[in-house]
């Protein structure tokens, strides 16, 4: 049990890498947004579920409490992170924000 | 296994030096939006790892809760406040 754990938490790790790196690696704002919302969200996952295998394994009523309120975390977060970055982009784009484009650098 | 924890703490840490640096030198308001929201996610977790470093699961997983619906409502705020700023668009040709 402690292996699925420790295989969780090290994806969640992996994922959360990658959001940063792209979060700097990125060349517009808009692009940079992408890995930002989607890896975290993704890690959060990763990384809640290792937690909830690691509690699993000494099984009883309030560990059973403790995962739902970690899966009732998650479920919040799928539903928050996207909304969030979707206003952030409804505030870039009202602002006049252009993207990127390949062709000319500005 | 809590050493295990301990180092995955410690890297998170790392990884909000990393969107810290996209917070503080973003050319334009939203990317720093962007790196804000990033830590935040990044310390939900946090706060779950402390909570099963120091055995408390319980408290650490309601702060954990407060902090996510924290995060969410600060960006929308936040966001919604840059609605009508129109100087977003020449800082971004600035850059």
């Amino acid at each position: 049990m402690d292996i699925l754990a420790i295989f969780f938490l090290v994806t969640g790790l992996i994922f959360f890498t990658g959001g940063a790196i792209g979060i700097i690696r990125m060349p517009d704002f808009y692009s940079r947004l992408h890995p930002a919302g989607k890896l975290d969200t993704l890690g959060i996952f990763a990384m809640v579920l290792g937690l909830i295998f690691y509690s699993l394994h000494h099984f009883s009523m309030d560990t059973l409490i403790s995962i739902l309120k970690m899966l009732l975390i998650v479920f919040f977060v799928f539903l928050s992170s996207p909304t969030a970055t979707h206003s952030i982009v409804d505030a870039g784009m009202r602002a006049g924000l252009r993207h990127w484009t390949k062709k000319k650098r500005r | 296994m809590s050493t295990f924890f301990l180092c995955t703490a410690l890297f998170l840490c790392f990884l909000m030096l990393a969107s810290l640096y996209r917070a503080i030198f973003g050319p334009t308001v939203l990317d720093r939006l962007v790196g804000v929201n990033a830590i935040g996610s990044k310390t939900v977790i946090l706060l779950l790892l402390i909570g099963f470093l120091y055995g408390r699961v319980e408290m650490f997983i309601d702060i954990a809760l407060a902090y996510a619906f924290l995060n969410f409502i600060t960006v929308l705020a936040a966001s919604r406040y840059f609605h009508k700023r129109k100087g977003l668009y020449e800082e971004s040709f600035l850059e």
